[in-house]
C-alpha cells in the first residue's frame, strides 16, 4: 500500500500533502510527540494514580505506549490473515444462492 | 399545555403536517419541531408520570419523565435537530459542484425521495421518543415497532435493487425483535401481573428475562446479530444513515439500562462487542460499512458498562451513548457530504479530495479525534467512566480487551475514516465542499463534541446517577496521549512496512453470510432432498397402486375369468350335481 501512496503523479491543485517535505514534517511531528510523551511518563512516577491496574502495577513503566504501538500491530496481524479466509467479490451475494462457498 | 403531551405527539403531528407542504413550508416546520420539543423538554417537562390509564386490566404509562429518558429526550431532539439541518437540502436537485453523477447512479443523493425521507425520519424520531418515555412494555413494543417500520423507508429511499433487498432483511429482523419483545412482555406480565417497563433481568424472570434481553440485543447489534447495522448503514442515502446511526441502537441502549442494569452476561456480550468488529474494520472497504462496525464498538462499551452496573459504569454508558449520537453522526455526517458531493463512499475510490473539500475534511477530523477519545473531546469523558468503573469492580481482563478496542477505534475510525476519504492517494476526484446546511449540521455537531470534552462536570449534571469523577487528571490525559500517539506511531510503521493491507475491491463476510447465503442454500439442499423423496414415494405408491389396478383388470376386466357371464344351462348342471351329492351322502 505505501507505494501507491507516494508514487502516484501529483494533480492539480497541488495539496500540502503532495510536498514530501511537508510530509517528512507531519511525521517528525509524530515523533516529536512520541518522545515528549516518553518523556511525560517520568512525571507520572509521582502523580496519584486512584484506579491501579493490575499490568500497570507490575511492568510499572510504558504500559500504555506499548500497549498502543502493540495493539496496532496486532490488529493488522490476525486482520490480514482473516482476509484470505473471508474475502468474497463485491457481488457475492448478489451470485444466487447455489453455493454456500 | 405542550408539556403535558408526550414528546412524540409533535414529531407525529409534524409528520402529518410536513407530508402536504413543500418548499420553504417544509424547511422551516422540520427545523422547527424538534427545536419547539427540546426547548419544551428542557424548560417545561419534571421528572414524573404525565400520562397514564388503564387498558383492558393493566396500566399504560405512554409518558413516564425521570433522568434517564429526560437525558435520551435531551439528545433525540438534538439528533433530530442536527439531522434536520443536514437533510435540509433534500429535493433542491443536485448540489453544485457535485461530481456523483458521474458514478452513474441517478439518485445516489435521494433528492427524488426528499419527502418520503422527510416524513420518514419524523416518525423515526418521534417513535424513538415514544420508547424513552414508555413507562410499560406494551407502549414501549408499538414504538419498538414503528421504529422498524419508520426507518426501513430511509433504507429504501436509495432506491436501488440493493437497498430494497436490504430494507426488507432489517424489517425481517426489526420485526422478529419486535415480536420477541411482545413475547418476553407478556410472559413476564403473566409471571408477575405488572408490565411495567422497569427492572427485568436475568434473576427469577425466568424465560421472560432472556427472551426481552434477545430483543434488546437484536436492536443494539449484539454479535451475530449485528448484521443488520453493517446492511442497512452503507445501503441508505447520506442523510437517511445519519437519522438511522442516531435512533435505534440508542433505544436499545436504553432500555438495557432501564431493565437489565448489573446483568453479569453484559459485560462480557459488550467486551465483545468491542473488540470483534475492530477486525472487520481494518478490512473493509466501503467507509460507511466501516462506520457500522465502529457503531458496534462503541456500543460494546457501553453494553458492558451498563453490565457492570454501578452508578459510574451506567452514567459512562449512557454519557457514551450521548456523545456517540453526536461524534457519529458527525462522521457520517462527512461521509455522507463525501457521498453526495462525489457519488462514492468506498476507499478505493477515494483520496486526495482534502484539497477542494477542506472544511468536511477538518470537521471529519474533529469527529475522528472525538471518537478516539483525544483529550478535549467528548468520548475523554465519557467513556473513561466505564474504563475506570471496570478496574473498581475488578474486571480487570475486560479492562485490557477494552484498551486494546479503544485503540482499535484510533485505527479504523481516527485514522482510516478521514486518511482514506480525504487523503491517500489523490483519486483525482475534484468534488467542491457540500451544501451550506450539511457544513453547518457538521459545524454544531463538531463543536458539541469539544463542549462536553472541555466541559464535562457540566454534562455530568445531566446524567441518572451521583458521582464523583473527574477525567482530568495528570496520568489519565498523558496515559491516554501516550496510547494514541504510540498507536499512530504503530500506523505509520505499518504502512511505511507495507503490512498495512491494501483497500481491495471486496466485501468481507460475516454473519449475514449466515441468512444471505447459508440459509437460502441448506434451504435449497433440503427442499430438494424432499423433492428427491417426495417423487420416490410418490412413484412407488403410483406403481404399487398400478399392479393392483393391474391386477384388478386382469381379474375382473372385460376378458377377466371373475367378468365372465355364466351360461344358465351350466348353472342347472351344477345344481344338479350338488344336489345328487348330497341325497348320495344324506342317504
Amino acid at each position: 500500500m505505501n507505494q501507491n501512496y507516494h508514487d502516484h503523479q501529483i494533480k492539480e491543485p497541488v495539496g500540502w500533502l503532495d510536498k514530501p517535505e511537508a510530509v517528512r514534517r507531519f511525521f517528525f511531528a509524530i515523533y516529536l510527540i512520541c518522545g515528549v510523551l516518553l518523556v511525560a511518563e517520568f512525571f507520572l512516577i509521582s502523580a496519584e494514580n486512584a484506579h491501579p491496574h493490575p499490568l500497570e502495577e507490575s511492568v510499572r513503566f510504558l504500559v500504555y505506549p506499548m500497549y498502543g504501538f502493540i495493539s496496532f500491530w496486532f490488529l493488522v496481524l490476525v486482520a490480514k490473515p482473516m482476509r484470505k479466509l473471508l474475502i468474497r467479490s463485491e457481488d457475492y451475494y448478489e451470485r444466487g444462492s447455489d453455493d454456500a462457498e | 399545555m405542550l408539556s403535558s403531551l408526550p414528546p412524540f405527539v409533535l414529531f407525529f403531528v409534524g409528520a402529518v403536517v410536513i407530508a402536504f407542504t413543500r418548499g420553504t413550508a417544509r424547511k422551516v416546520l422540520i427545523l422547527a419541531i424538534p427545536l419547539v420539543g427540546g426547548l419544551n423538554l428542557w424548560f417545561g417537562v419534571e421528572p414524573g408520570l404525565h400520562l397514564q390509564f388503564d387498558l383492558i386490566g393493566y396500566t399504560l404509562t405512554p409518558y413516564r419523565a425521570d433522568k434517564l429518558s429526560l437525558l435520551f429526550g435531551y439528545l433525540f431532539h438534538l439528533a433530530a435537530f442536527l439531522g434536520f439541518v443536514y437533510a435540509l437540502h433534500l429535493g433542491d436537485g443536485t448540489p453544485e459542484g457535485s461530481v456523483a453523477g458521474e458514478v452513474g447512479e441517478d439518485d445516489i443523493v435521494g433528492n427524488a425521495s426528499a419527502g418520503l425521507q422527510h416524513v420518514a425520519a419524523m416518525v423515526y424520531a418521534g417513535s424513538a421518543l415514544g420508547a424513552v418515555f414508555a413507562g410499560d412494555f406494551i407502549t414501549l413494543f408499538i414504538f419498538w415497532e414503528l421504529l422498524a417500520i419508520s426507518s426501513v423507508f430511509l433504507v429504501w429511499a436509495r432506491k436501488s435493487e440493493r437497498s430494497y433487498a436490504t430494507g426488507f432483511r432489517y424489517l425481517i429482523i426489526h420485526v422478529i425483535s419486535g415480536v420477541l419483545l411482545l413475547s418476553g412482555a407478556l410472559m413476564l406480565a403473566h409471571e408477575t401481573g405488572s408490565i411495567e417497563f422497569g427492572h427485568v433481568g436475568l434473576v427469577g424472570t425466568g424465560a421472560a428475562g432472556w427472551i426481552l434481553l434477545l430483543s434488546f440485543g437484536i436492536k443494539a447489534g449484539f454479535p451475530l446479530l449485528h448484521n443488520w447495522i453493517t446492511e442497512a448503514y452503507p445501503e441508505s442515502t447520506p442523510t437517511g444513515t445519519v437519522f438511522l446511526s442516531a435512533f435505534t441502537t440508542k433505544v436499545a441502549v436504553y432500555a438495557l439500562a432501564r431493565s437489565f442494569v448489573g446483568t453479569d452476561v453484559l459485560i462480557y456480550i459488550g467486551t465483545a462487542m468491542t473488540f470483534f468488529p475492530i477486525f472487520y474494520a481494518v478490512l473493509e472497504n466501503d467507509l460507511r460499512r466501516v462506520l457500522g462496525y465502529s457503531m458496534i464498538n462503541q456500543i460494546g462499551f457501553m453494553v458492558a458498562g451498563i453490565g457492570i452496573g454501578t452508578g459510574m459504569a451506567v452514567n459512562g454508558a449512557v454519557a457514551h451513548a450521548f456523545a456517540d449520537v453526536i461524534f457519529k453522526g458527525l462522521l457520517f455526517m462527512s461521509m455522507g457530504a463525501v457521498m453526495t458531493m462525489t457519488g462514492r463512499t468506498k476507499g478505493t475510490d477515494l483520496g486526495g479530495i482534502y484539497k477542494t473539500m477542506p472544511f468536511t475534511a477538518g470537521l471529519c477530523i474533529v469527529g475522528a479525534s472525538a471518537i478516539s477519545a483525544f483529550p478535549l473531546f467528548s468520548a475523554f469523558v465519557t467513556k473513561s467512566m466505564i474504563m475506570v468503573a471496570a478496574i473498581e469492580e475488578h474486571h480487570y481482563i475486560v479492562w485490557l480487551f477494552m484498551l486494546f478496542a479503544s485503540a482499535g477505534v484510533l485505527e479504523h475510525a481516527g485514522i482510516k475514516i478521514p486518511f482514506f476519504s480525504f487523503f491517500a492517494h489523490d483519486s483525482g476526484i475534484r468534488a467542491k465542499e457540500p451544501p451550506r446546511n450539511m457544513l453547518i449540521a457538521m459545524s454544531i455537531g463538531a463543536v458539541l463534541c469539544v463542549l462536553i470534552g472541555v466541559f464535562p462536570t457540566q454534562f455530568y449534571t445531566l446524567l441518572p446517577y451521583e458521582m464523583d469523577y473527574h477525567p482530568y487528571d495528570l496520568r489519565h490525559v498523558v496515559t491516554q496521549l501516550q496510547l494514541l500517539a504510540f498507536g499512530a506511531l504503530g500506523f505509520i510503521t505499518l504502512v511505511k512496512s507495507g503490512v498495512y493491507p491494501d483497500e481491495k475491491r471486496a466485501i468481507h463476510v460475516d454473519a449475514e453470510w449466515l441468512y444471505r447465503k447459508a440459509g437460502p442454500w441448506l434451504a435449497g439442499t433440503v427442499g430438494r432432498a424432499v423433492t428427491r423423496v417426495d417423487v420416490y414415494v410418490r412413484s412407488s405408491v403410483l406403481e404399487f397402486v398400478g399392479s393392483i389396478m393391474h391386477g384388478a383388470e386382469r381379474t375382473h376386466g372385460p376378458v377377466g375369468p371373475l367378468a365372465k357371464s355364466w351360461p344358465t344351462g351350466s348353472m342347472v348342471l351344477w345344481v344338479a350335481i350338488l344336489l345328487v351329492a348330497y341325497l348320495l351322502f344324506y342317504l
